[in-house]
């Protein structure tokens, strides 16, 4: 290439995502970091403190536990989804009738906002309200139904919901994966006589690899950013037995005004997720990237 | 080896019939092309053939057995696809393994039928690999060899050779043909190039708007074509069509051309009776017009050239007749003026007429 | 050609037969259903009940009395505390903040996206990066600063503060959007633009603007969507007077003294949803492409 002269246009075009980019992420991170190294509690104070807050962030009960409800949700929700939602997708791509009227009612929770997707769960979840009263309602006396207040189970209501809302997320992915599915191939099956079901196993699981990869992936942000489900669902409760990483962080920064403990858990939020993400989005955007023209 | 036969099969998706009651025998080992442009419901014969979509009325024979029920895995059959449709992330061998692998075969037996089909396509050095890792053309080997493996005593090819390019189009085509001369299996192939369909059939069925127009013989479809739709849409360049009345001259027949210019019938084997006057469409294939007289033929028609594109073997000349596009394929190495009129010659036995309404005279 | 006769045997369709598999998957896909449709029955038919009718027969009952009282009330005089106004206010806010934000974050993204994808822009690479690390990160990270700058510049509890906001964490997800479109765009449109003396912005508002009409319905999408479900940045940033209507859905249903008014409650969740579900219900199939083009491509 010759070289040319820069275009100023292009940068100002550049400009804004500069700005954020410089001052919005970067800055406001390092900014985060840095005041997770002091002792401030209310407001922020400029004495270093080293890794002291790390060391009473992990030896706060509540932290771990929210670490544990993250990881215990994650696993949950992702495997309880991908599961769920690429066999609604098989279903569906069975020609089956109403195909648009299931697709649209599988994902419309998906359009919905946690706040909303948290409320109606709880009420339906609420024992003095909800399914239990009403099976109480039956005749069955003796029924129960109380995850949501017990101190164990009570995240197990929060995958509840948060598989609700997600699934049919998944299921559009594996849709689309399953439409893209040369036609022919199917046919093939049928001329070799091989049963739905291993085809399904040994051919359309491995090909749908790249779509198992996305859902993945967006489910897992939407798990290290969980944090209004919960808040309307148990209020992270009983007590802060369905914490989460970041309810413990926006309760730290503004209720109980410890900032130096609140950026130093965001911080290890922050080091998870780049520890997690960095090898994945490097092979997908720059390794295989060819260059244009 | 198995003969197929199509009995009164007709396929309708919804209110649009895709192909009328249609009857078509295939012998044992033959080698029959469907061929038509897309959309005239060649892929969809075949895909009934198959047993991969449901007739509306019919039935389907293979090897003398009523298979209009059976599942294509029943049928004796095994098929090439136009995107080869091998099974992604299983090695060639896994691909054409699979199947009888899943059909619980002996691991021996299967051991033996993919080496055979291996060597026969010469892909043994492949074996390992992945499709990703392929060729088209290898690609269309391996998928070949997934049919063969079956032992399938009829094979339906769908395009199978549409996403190579020219080159390889050419190699795999003798391929095919070798490997039909060498199994003997019946063989219903379906493509829209008519040069495969020429090169290869033993008969070909040409196909338009879900009809067999016209089933016969590679030179019978080139020579006698029974329509304007089949004579247009065989030979390349297309077929010259000069719009004309039948006139009777001399108490023989002659061909008077709307724009200028008559030429004697005489010779022509007409199949309908025709009268004097009657509208009719002269059909002259650009290698059945010559530049030199022949001794029977000295009657000429007059176009004016005014390209010439070199081929090779032969040149094409293109010029207009009487207003109308005509072009000649000639061998001969003189060029002739180009831009002024010369006489053209013609043998009436070799042309094809058509009626107003397209069909053969 | 000849005609034969159809002989004995099967002849035609093949019977259709019901199987047993197949009525599993349609017990499935209904059962399913069901567990999809759930809430949304209990909001719809809660919301039109009487509070006798929810004490008596809990939320699964079909209304016996229909009343449209509680949207009333839900809508325009349920209390949050004092604030007797229902959740109105909270409707046209999130209004007022969705039209800007929606609007600059889409312009700012795509102008990212394809000064990205057809300007050799030196550094390119690592703003890209740096961008799709934005989108990653948890936004707890940045909030605390944010709170503090904000109030630094007087920006805090103000609409700009949520418009700014939005466009800031929409950015990477709208750049991605119209990086992945432009890149399915021939480099020789551009190059034959560059050729005719497109500069920059006419190219890109000439041009690629008007071609990017199908990628602009699913940014419109993703964004309206998006940004009326937040939560986290109107509570955060929104302040007293800002409030969005998610925040102050949550302030309506808190639990006072007195009995729950489920009814009402229902019926403004019902409106908070309302935007969003109809958006989802029009736009249909883009709605699934917006979601396979913002994901991640695959």
């Amino acid at each position: 290439m010759k070289q040319r002269p820069i275009r100023w246009s292009v940068y100002v075009g550049l400009m804004p995502a500069i700005l954020i980019v410089v001052f919005a992420y970067l800055g406001t991170m390092i900014w985060t970091v840095g005041i997770s190294f002091t002792d401030s509690r209310m407001l922020p104070a400029a004495r270093f403190a080293g890794v002291n807050q790390y060391i009473r962030l992990f030896a706060t009960d509540r932290w771990l536990t929210s670490i544990q409800n993250m990881v215990m949700f994650g696993v949950l929700m992702i495997g309880i989804s991908l599961v769920l939602g690429f066999l609604l997708a098989v279903a569906i791509d069975q020609r089956v009738r109403a195909e648009g009227v299931l697709r649209t009612v599988i994902l419309y929770p998906y359009a919905m906002s946690f706040i909303v997707t948290g409320l109606v769960w709880q009420w339906i979840l609420n024992p003095t309200l909800g399914i239990e009263k009403t099976v109480r309602g039956w005749g069955f006396e003796s029924f129960r139904f109380d995850w949501i207040v017990g101190q164990d189970t009570a995240i197990y209501c929060v995958v509840l919901a948060g598989v609700w809302h997600a699934a049919g997320l998944v299921m559009a992915i594996m849709l689309a994966g399953l439409r893209g599915i040369d036609p022919d191939l199917w046919k093939a099956s049928r001329i070799d006589g091989i049963k739905p079901w291993r085809f399904y196993l040994h051919i359309v699981i491995p090909v749908l690899r790249p779509s198992f990869i996305s859902a993945t992936v967006l489910l897992s942000l939407g798990v290290v950013k969980l944090y209004d489900l919960v808040l309307v669902l148990t209020g992270g409760g009983p007590g802060f037995s369905s914490d989460v990483p970041a309810k413990f962080v926006m309760d730290y920064l503004f209720q109980r005004q410890n900032i130096g403990l609140a950026t130093a858990a965001a911080t290890t939020l922050l080091v998870t997720v780049l520890c997690v993400l960095t090898p994945w989005l490097y092979a997908e955007y720059f390794r295989r990237q060819t260059p244009k023209g | 080896m198995s003969s197929v036969s199509l009995r009164n099969l007709k396929i309708s998706f919804g209110a649009v019939n895709v192909l009328e009651t249609l009857n078509l025998e295939v012998a044992e080992g033959e080698f029959i092309v469907l061929l038509g442009p897309s959309g005239c419901g060649k892929s969809t014969l075949l895909n009934a053939i198959a047993g991969l979509l449901d007739l509306t009325e019919g039935q389907v024979f293979i090897g003398g057995r009523n298979v209009t029920w059976a599942e294509p895995s029943e049928r004796g059959i095994g098929m090439v696809f136009q995107s080869y449709a091998l099974y992604p992330r299983l090695t060639v061998e896994g691909n054409l393994s699979f199947g009888l692998k899943m059909s619980g075969m002996p691991k021996a037996e299967i051991a033996r039928r993919v080496a055979d089909a291996a060597r026969i396509l010469q892909i043994e050095p492949l074996m390992k690999r992945q499709p990703a890792q392929l060729s088209g053309g290898q690609r269309q080997r391996v998928a070949i060899g997934r049919a063969l493996v079956r032992n399938a005593s009829v094979l339906l090819f769908d395009e199978p050779l549409s996403n190579l390019d020219a080159k390889l189009r050419t190699e795999l085509r003798v391929e095919i043909k070798r490997l039909h001369k060498a199994l003997g299996s019946t063989m219903i192939f379906v493509t829209h190039d008519q040069v495969e369909a020429l090169t290869l059939a033993d008969r070909i069925a040409v196909m338009h708007k879900g009809v067999i127009r016209q089933l016969a013989s590679p030179k019978e479809i080139y020579q006698r074509p029974v329509d304007r739709f089949v004579a247009s849409f065989v030979g390349s360049p297309q077929m010259n069509f000069l719009s004309g009345r039948i006139v009777r001259r001399d108490e023989a027949l002659a061909f008077r051309l709307d724009g200028g210019g008559e030429i004697g019938l005489n010779g022509y084997d007409f199949t309908h009776p025709v009268s004097d006057g009657q509208v009719a469409t002269l059909g002259i294939r650009p290698e059945q017009a010559q530049l030199q007289p022949s001794p029977q033929h000295t009657e000429s028609l007059e176009p004016t050239f005014t390209i010439d594109e070199p081929m090779g073997p032969d040149t094409l000349l293109w010029g207009t007749l009487g207003g109308e596009t005509f072009s000649l394929r000639t061998t001969s190495d003189h060029t002739p003026n180009l831009g002024t009129a010369m006489p053209i010659y013609v043998n009436p036995a070799q042309v094809s007429l058509f009626d107003a309404a397209g069909e053969r005279l | 050609m000849t005609t034969h006769h159809t002989s004995e045997g099967p002849s035609g369709p093949a019977p259709r037969r019901i199987g047993p598999a197949r009525l599993g998957i349609y017990a499935f896909l209904l059962i399913s259903a069901l567990f999809f449709l759930l809430p949304l029955y209990v909001m719809l038919v809660t919301s039109v009940k009487p509070m006798a009718e929810i004490r008596e027969g809990g939320l699964f009952a079909l209304p016996s009395a229909v009343t449209f009282e509680p949207w009333i009330r839900a809508w325009s005089s349920a209390c949050t505390g004092l604030d007797c106004r229902g959740i109105s206010p909270g409707f046209w806010i999130s209004v007022k903040i969705l039209i800007p934000s929606v609007i600059a974050s889409i312009l700012i993204g795509a102008i990212t996206g394809y000064a990205l994808s057809f300007w050799r822009a030196r550094g390119a690479n690592l703003l890209f990066a740096a961008l799709l690390l934005g989108a990653f990160l948890p936004y707890q990270v940045f909030i605390y600063p944010l709170v503090r700058i904000y109030s630094a510049t007087g920006l805090f509890s103000t609409i700009y503060a949520l418009v700014l906001t939005h466009v800031i964490f929409g950015l990477p997800v709208m750049t991605l959007l119209f990086r992945n479109y432009y890149a399915g765009i021939p480099i020789d449109l551009f190059k034959a633009a560059r050729v005719d003396g497109g500069k920059f912005f006419s190219i890109f508002f000439r041009l690629m603007l008007p071609m990017s009409i199908p990628m602009l319905v699913v940014a419109v999408i993703l964004q309206v969507t998006g940004i009326w479900n937040d939560f986290i940045m109107g509570l955060t940033f929104g302040g007293l007077a800002n409030r969005p209507m998610t925040v102050q859905l949550t302030n309506l249903v808190a639990p006072t003294e007195g009995e729950i008014a489920y009814n009402v409650n229902m019926a403004a969740t019902i409106m908070t949803a309302a935007v969003p579900l109809i958006i989802y219900f029009i736009s249909g199939r883009w709605f699934v492409r917006g979601i396979a083009a913002g994901a991640v491509k695959g």
